[in-house]
C-alpha cells in the first residue's frame, strides 16, 4: 500500500483576541491509496479544522501552521506557494462540506459550479466540459441533468444539492476527496442515499476518501480506518474492526457507549461527562484527564505517547503503558471485546452471532 | 413575465394619481397667492386674473380640469412665466438635471462599488480604515457642503473648471456632478464592503477556493454578484436623495435645473409648477423602484418571477 498523503507532528493555532487557540496539537496520519479513513471525534475536536488545513482553507490572517508537515505526493502542503495550492486544490484533493444548503452558490447555475473546475484545471473546451457535467450529474444521481444543469441551487432540495457538491468535488477525478460530515445536516432517509452514493464512487474511481463525523453508526457502513480526534489530537486510530471490538481508549470506550445500538434499545444512552478541554489554555496532562474515570497521576502531568497495539492499531492512552494498572473498560466494551481476536477478553464464538 | 409588467405598469399609474391627488389638495393649503403684488390688484383686477388662470371656479372643479389634462399629458399653465406652459418649462431645464442625476448615479455607485470591494478584500487594512473613513465622510457631510467646497477650491481659486452655469459643455457638469455623488457613492461604498466581507465568510465562497479559483475569480466570480443584492435595495432611496440633493446643488452652482426651477416655484407660489415639478420627481422616482425591482430578478435567480425566463 502507498501513502498518498501523509500528516506529520502537525500544529496549528489560531490568533484570536482571546489569545492562542491552539486547535491543532500534533496530529498524524497517513492515508493510502483507495482507503477510506473516518476522523471520529466531539464536534470541536479538530476534525474540520485538520482537513481545512490539508486544502490549506482556513483564514491567513489567524491560522498559523506551528510545526509539522503535511506531506502529499511527497511535497509538503504547508510550504507550497498559493498558487501552486491552487492547483491542487479540486483537482488532485477535493472537499465536500456539511451544509448543502450554503454551499453552493445561489447565483450561479450548477452547470457553470461544476464545469468550472473541470475548465480550470483539465483544459477541456466548453462543450467537452458541459458532456462532461452531464455525465457527473449523472453520475450522482441527479435525473434529467440536460435540462437542470441551467438551472439555480434554490431548485434544488437539500439532498440533490449534496449530489451536485459531490458531482462538482469528483470533477477532475481527485485523488483525496475530503467529506466533512457530508450527512449530517440531512435528514435519515437522504443521509443512507448520500453514503451509499459515495460507497458507489468509491468502488468505481480509486478515490481516498476522508471521511469526517461525529457519528460512529455512519462510520461502520463507509470506512476502512478510523481514527478517533480528542481535543486537537488523534487518540487512537485502527482499522474499523479493532476500533469498534476492540477500543483501547477511555474516549474511544465513552464514544462507543453513546452510540446508539440496535439490539439495546431500551437502554439509555451513556454521554461522556464534561465538556471538551479549552484549546485557549489546553491541560498540561492528557486532555481527556478531567473527565476520564481512569485517570491516574501521570495523567495530569504529561500526555500520553502512542503505544502500538498492533501493527495498524495505535492508542495514545497511559492505560497500555507497562506498568499501568489492568482496568476494566466498560461492560458494554467488553461485550465488543469478546468477539475480536487477539483482545483480552476474546471468547471462543459457537454459533454464528456477530 | 409580460402579465407581471403589464400590472406593475397599472399600478405605477394609480401611485402617481394618488400623488397628484394629493399633492393638489396640500398646495391649497400654502398660506400666499400665486400671483405675485396680489395685494395691489383691485377687486375687477383679481377677478381677471383669477378666471384667467382658472382660480375662480371651485376646488373641486379646478381639480377635475387639473386631472382631464393631466390625463392627457399637459401640466397647465405657470403663473409666474409669463403665461408660459409648465411643460415646456420643465423640458427646458429637464436636461441638465438628468446629466447631473445620472453622471453622479453612475460615476457614485461605480466608485462607491470598487472602494467598497477594495476595503472588504483587504479587511482590515490601511486600505479598509481608508476607505471607511472616506465613505464615513461622505455619508455625514451634506452634499451642499461638498459643492461649497468644490465650487470654492477647484473653480474659484484654482480655476479648474467653472463656477457654475450651464454654458461650457461637459466641463459645467463635472463639479456639480461630483458633490451630487458623494452620497451614493459613501453609501454604495459601505454597502458594498459589508456585504462582500459576509459573503467571503460564506460557505460557497469557501467552495469555491476549495475547487481551486484564484482571488480574482472568488472576488468577482462568485462574491460580487451576491455581494450587490442589497444594494440595488438602496438605489431607490439613493435616486430619491439625488433628487433632494440637486435642489440644493443647483442652486449652488446656479444651474437652470428643475431642482433650481422648483426651489424658484416654491419662493413665487407658482402652483402650477410646483404641482408639475412633484409629479415629475414621483414619476421618476416610481419608475426607479420599477427598475429596481427587474434588475433584482436580473441579479438573484431567487426571486425571478415565475414564468420568466432568464
Ligand atoms: N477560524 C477559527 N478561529 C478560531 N478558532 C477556531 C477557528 N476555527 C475553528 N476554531 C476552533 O478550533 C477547534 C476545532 O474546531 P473544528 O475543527 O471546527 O471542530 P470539529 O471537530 O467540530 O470539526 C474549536 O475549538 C474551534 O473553536
Ligand atoms: S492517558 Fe490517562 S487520562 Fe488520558 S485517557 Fe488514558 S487513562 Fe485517561
Ligand atoms: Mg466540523
Amino acid at each position: 500500500m502507498t501513502n498518498i498523503l501523509e500528516v506529520k507532528d502537525l500544529e496549528l493555532s489560531f490568533h484570536t483576541f482571546a489569545g492562542e487557540v491552539k486547535a491543532i496539537r500534533g496530529v498524524n496520519f497517513d492515508l493510502q491509496k483507495g482507503e477510506t479513513l473516518a476522523i471520529v471525534g466531539e464536534s470541536g475536536s479538530g476534525k474540520s479544522v485538520t482537513t481545512k488545513s490539508i486544502m490549506r482553507l482556513l483564514p491567513e490572517s489567524s491560522a498559523e501552521y506551528k510545526n509539522g508537515e503535511i506531506l502529499f505526493e511527497g511535497r509538503d502542503l504547508t510550504k507550497i506557494s498559493e498558487k501552486d495550492m491552487q492547483k491542487i486544490r479540486g483537482k488532485d484533493i477535493s472537499m465536500i462540506f456539511q451544509d448543502p444548503m450554503t454551499s453552493l452558490n445561489p447565483t450561479m447555475t450548477i452547470g457553470r459550479q461544476i464545469m468550472e473546475p473541470i475548465l480550470k484545471h483539465q483544459k477541456l473546451n466548453k462543450s467537452a466540459a458541459r458532456k462532461k457535467t452531464i455525465e457527473l450529474l449523472n453520475l450522482v444521481g441527479i435525473p434529467n441533468a440536460e435540462n437542470r444543469y441551467k438551472m439555480y441551487p434554490h431548485q434544488f432540495s437539500g439532498g440533490q444539492r449534496q449530489r451536485i457538491v459531490i458531482a462538482i468535488a469528483l470533477a477532475c477525478n481527485p485523488k483525496v476527496l475530503i467529506a466533512d460530515e457530508p450527512t449530517t445536516a440531512l435528514d435519515v432517509t437522504i443521509q443512507a442515499q448520500i453514503l451509499e452514493l459515495m460507497k458507489d464512487i468509491q468502488k468505481k474511481t480509486d478515490t481516498s476518501i476522508i471521511f469526517i463525523t461525529h457519528d460512529l453508526g455512519v462510520v461502520a457502513n463507509v470506512a476502512d480506518r478510523v481514527a478517533v480526534m480528542y481535543g486537537g489530537r488523534i487518540v487512537e486510530i485502527g482499522t474499523v474492526d479493532e476500533i469498534f471490538y476492540n477500543p483501547q481508549h477511555p474516549y474511544t470506550w465513552g464514544l462507543l457507549s453513546s452510540m446508539p445500538s440496535m439490539d439495546l434499545e431500551d437502554q439509555k444512552l451513556y454521554a461522556i461527562p464534561g465538556t471538551p478541554p479549552d484549546l485557549l489554555n489546553p491541560p498540561k496532562g492528557d486532555a481527556f484527564a478531567l473527565r476520564s474515570e481512569y485517570a491516574m497521576k501521570i495523567d495530569m502531568e504529561r500526555q500520553p505517547p502512542f503505544f502500538k497495539v498492533s501493527d495498524t492499531h495505535y492508542a495514545a492512552t497511559w492505560l497500555l503503558h507497562s506498568q499501568a494498572p489492568q482496568v476494566e473498560p466498560p461492560a458494554l466494551i467488553i461485550e465488543r471485546m469478546k468477539t475480536f481476536k487477539g483482545s483480552r477478553y476474546y471468547v471462543e464464538q459457537t454459533g454464528g452471532t456477530v | 413575465m409580460v402579465k407581471y409588467i403589464g400590472k406593475r405598469i397599472v399600478y405605477m399609474f394609480i401611485t402617481l394619481f394618488l400623488i397628484a391627488t394629493a399633492s393638489f389638495f396640500l398646495m391649497q393649503t400654502l398660506p400666499g397667492s400665486p400671483i405675485a403684488s396680489y395685494n395691489k390688484l383691485n377687486d375687477t383686477q383679481k377677478a381677471i386674473v383669477e378666471k384667467k388662470y382658472g382660480i375662480d371656479k371651485p376646488k373641486p372643479v379646478q381639480y377635475a380640469i387639473y386631472m382631464k389634462n393631466l390625463a392627457k399629458g399637459d401640466l397647465g399653465t405657470s403663473f409666474v412665466f409669463k403665461g408660459k406652459s409648465v411643460n415646456d418649462l420643465l423640458a427646458t431645464r429637464l436636461k441638465p438635471s438628468l446629466i447631473l442625476g445620472a453622471q453622479a448615479m453612475v460615476f457614485g455607485t461605480i466608485v462607491g462599488i470598487l472602494l467598497g470591494m477594495l476595503a472588504a478584500l483587504k479587511h482590515n487594512t490601511f486600505w479598509d480604515y481608508g476607505s471607511t473613513f472616506f465613505a464615513i465622510l461622505g455619508i455625514s457631510i451634506p452634499s451642499f457642503v461638498f459643492a461649497s467646497l468644490l465650487q470654492y477650491w477647484i473653480a474659484s481659486e484654482w480655476h479648474l473648471l467653472p463656477v457654475g452655469l450651464w454654458n461650457d459643455g461637459w466641463k459645467s457638469s463635472v463639479l456639480p456632478s461630483l458633490a451630487l455623488a458623494m452620497g451614493p457613492l459613501a453609501l454604495s461604498a459601505r454597502f458594498i464592503r459589508t456585504e462582500m466581507i459576509e459573503v467571503l465568510n460564506s460557505d460557497y465562497i469557501m467552495l469555491a477556493k476549495a475547487k481551486g479559483a484564484n482571488g480574482f475569480e472568488i472576488a468577482f466570480k462568485h462574491a460580487f454578484r451576491n455581494a450587490l443584492i442589497p444594494l440595488i435595495t438602496v438605489l431607490g432611496p439613493l435616486a430619491a436623495g439625488l433628487v433632494t440633493g440637486s435642489l440644493v446643488v443647483e442652486q449652488i452652482f446656479a444651474i437652470p435645473g428643475i431642482g433650481e426651477q422648483f426651489v424658484s416655484s416654491i419662493m413665487t407660489n407658482d402652483h402650477a409648477t410646483i404641482m408639475g415639478t412633484t409629479l415629475l420627481f414621483s414619476a421618476f422616482l416610481i419608475a426607479v423602484i420599477f427598475i429596481v425591482d427587474i434588475l433584482y430578478g436580473v441579479i438573484d435567480p431567487r426571486i425571478r418571477v415565475s414564468g420568466g425566463k432568464g
